[in-house]
């Protein structure tokens, strides 16, 4: 029984009248492993595994003649000396921080905006703008770029004919994704529209948990709205913008889905690739496994120096 | 919230009576436009994609955008649903949903057993699990794919649903065991005990007390699941190329480059039949994933 959390770890409360035998204790002992061992299993094969695997690849020659059986030869930093020597991967990645800065902060602005104006609205309308976002956070990530891709087509999309037709600037037959910078802003729209719906939403279950009585008291004391905010409200849901924050960058940093289907409607490859999709290309393109390897090492690290705030506050929130 | 609005109102008396409310009544006017305009952004992809999706294709390439369809037609269903060229529809919608429920099953019951050690147990290297969990969750899974590409292939899982169930259900296992988790976490142990002290096992205890307790946590975190499957686009592009292995994201890419810019409106069809099912469970666990994340991944 020792191994039952009780509300007190340290002194397991053992409950009256149920005397345990010896066996059965030590079966309880090894319960909780048994327990662990069929997603342990999972979790080593498909991603412990390829992980070692990645690692090899990337300190070995692989490419094309590897994939049907040549021997792949160790050829120590090679791979990496050339990925990092290459201006290509430095373009890329400026390219998809710059963008993961950009779809951040508009992102945690607008979601936290958002949030604001359901404390303020009435049911209705709170109901109807929730309906709204929760429409655009259910919309998987391929269809809905799909679908602004067609919305921002050249020809017969609804942006440019409202643009030149109803607004009356010469939008007319406007490419939008094959300047980079504007295949970047749509890009960017299509991850915000995504992504504002999470951050609104849990930063308004944040602010719901604000109690009355201190926003009232602050009022009282004379406290603009701004000042609220900056005084208390940021304050008090201070994690949950870090935690949200975090997250946002780690997914806007491995941004794939919405690039590659959007190169796949229009727009230049070299020029607006982003990590996830460079990746993909220079491995399962152009079949340098050990290339791509090397990238994905370097990734793997960088993604984890990230992440490491998320996961200490998670373990810390938890009190495990 | 109401009280931050109403509650001062009672309290100041300042400030003469109707002024303050009629300059109320026009913040409270101009809040409502604001939420109107957001909804009105947040949903109109989706209105434009449905109603994309009814009109004639040669009514949508014309000189004029309509914002209702003219012509209303099921056509471009019909185009999706049986077009012979290039993949096809319907295996791609049995091949999304026999990976996505074996996904979902394996993962739930792998996940609910692992979340029950953690909880309800105190052994040696819970915690280092607790954070293996968080930290493969953060593996990023674009960097993964070289590999993982490679070990699937060397045991001839490429183009298989297990390849790509095994694959999924390690993806969605980190989260589901995190969520599930919180939720069984929400139910005391007292409970148990108490069902223990009135003379239940402590297998029985568990199944008659606390696991209907539980069940509206592990429907969330399935559906969760569910649409994270049925979503995945970069796993299912590397594993499933055979055109008939093909799920519905990588068949709708395919069906979109097939048809090049030509056939919009039935692009605009295939997206909807794909989003809908997301669409419609979305809408029903909305309410308890955003409470979910709050008080397990995010809470305050």
């Amino acid at each position: 029984m020792s191994s039952l959390t009780a509300a007190s770890p340290s002194a397991p409360s053992v409950p009256a009248g149920t005397p345990r035998t010896s066996a059965a204790k030590r079966r309880a002992r090894f319960t909780p492993y048994m327990l662990l061992l069929p997603a342990s299993a999972v979790l080593m094969i498909v991603i412990g595994w390829p992980l070692i695997q990645l690692f090899i690849i990337s300190f070995q020659e692989f490419g094309r003649a590897q994939v049907f059986g040549a021997p792949a030869p160790f050829i120590g930093l090679d791979n990496y000396t050339k990925v990092l020597g290459d201006p290509a991967y430095w373009n890329v990645m400026v390219r998809s921080l710059l963008f993961c800065v950009v779809n951040v902060v508009v992102t945690m602005v607008g979601g936290t905006l958002v949030a604001l104006l359901m404390t303020k609205l009435n049911k209705f309308f709170r109901v109807l703008m929730s309906v709204g976002l929760l429409l655009a956070w259910a919309m998987p990530a391929l269809t809905a770029t799909i679908v602004w891709g067609w919305m921002f087509d050249t020809s017969y999309g609804v942006v440019n004919y409202v643009l030149t037709d109803l607004v009356g600037l010469d939008f007319h037959a406007h490419s939008w994704l094959i300047n980079p910078l504007s295949f970047f802003f749509v890009a960017t729209l299509i991850v915000v529209w995504g992504a504002i719906p999470f951050v609104a939403f849990t930063v308004y279950a944040g602010l719901t948990q604000i109690p009355d009585e201190i926003m009232e008291a602050a009022q009282l004391d004379g406290a603009r709205g701004t000042q609220r905010f900056r005084l208390i409200v940021f304050p008090y849901l201070r994690s949950i913008f870090l935690v949200v924050t975090i997250l946002q960058v780690i997914w806007d940093l491995r941004v794939f889905t919405q690039i590659f289907a959007l190169q796949g409607i229009g727009g230049i490859r070299e020029q607006t690739s982003t990590l996830g999709v460079y990746i993909y290309q220079v491995a399962l393109g152009s079949g340098e496994y050990g290339v791509g390897g090397a990238i994905a090492v370097i990734t793997v690290f960088f993604m984890m120096a990230i992440s490491l705030y998320y996961v200490r506050q998670s373990l810390k929130e938890e009190q495990l | 919230m109401s009280a931050m609005t109403d509650g001062p109102a009672s309290v100041v008396k300042a400030i003469p009576h109707r002024r303050r409310s009629s300059k109320k009544r026009a913040t409270s006017i101009l809040l409502s436009a604001l939420a109107v305009i957001v909804f009105a952004c947040a949903a109109f992809p989706v209105y434009w994609m449905l109603q994309t999706s009814f009109q004639p294709n040669n009514e949508i390439i014309g000189s004029q955008v309509n914002f209702w369809p003219k012509t209303f037609t099921l056509r471009n269903y019909e185009t999706v649903l049986f077009a012979t060229d290039r993949a096809q529809f319907l295996p791609a919608l049995g091949n999304s949903l026999m990976v996505t429920i074996f996904t979902v099953i394996i993962a739930l019951v792998f996940a609910f057993l692992a979340s029950l050690a953690v909880t309800r147990f105190r052994f040696r290297s819970r915690k280092s699990f607790i954070l293996t969990i968080l930290i493969v969750q953060m593996i990023p899974g674009e960097a993964m794919i070289v590999s993982t590409y490679r070990v699937l292939d060397n045991w001839s899982l490429l183009n298989t649903i297990a390849g790509l169930t095994l694959v999924y259900v390690a993806t969605v296992l980190p989260f589901t065991i995190w969520t599930l988790r919180g939720f069984v976490n929400g139910v005391p142990v007292d409970l148990e005990e108490a069902g223990m002290i009135d003379g239940l096992s402590r297998t029985g205890a568990f199944w008659k007390i606390t696991f209907p307790l539980l069940a509206p946590g592990l429907v969330a975190t399935g559906v969760f699941g569910f649409i994270q499957a049925w979503n995945e686009f970069l796993l299912a592009l590397v594993v499933m190329s055979r055109p008939e292995m093909m799920t519905l994201p990588v068949w709708l890419r395919t069906f979109q480059v097939a048809h090049g810019t030509t056939n919009w409106a039935a692009i605009m069809a295939g997206s909807t039949l794909m989003s809908i099912p997301v669409i419609v469970f979305f809408l029903v666990i909305q309410g308890r994933m955003t409470q979910g994340l709050v008080s397990g991944a995010v809470k305050g």
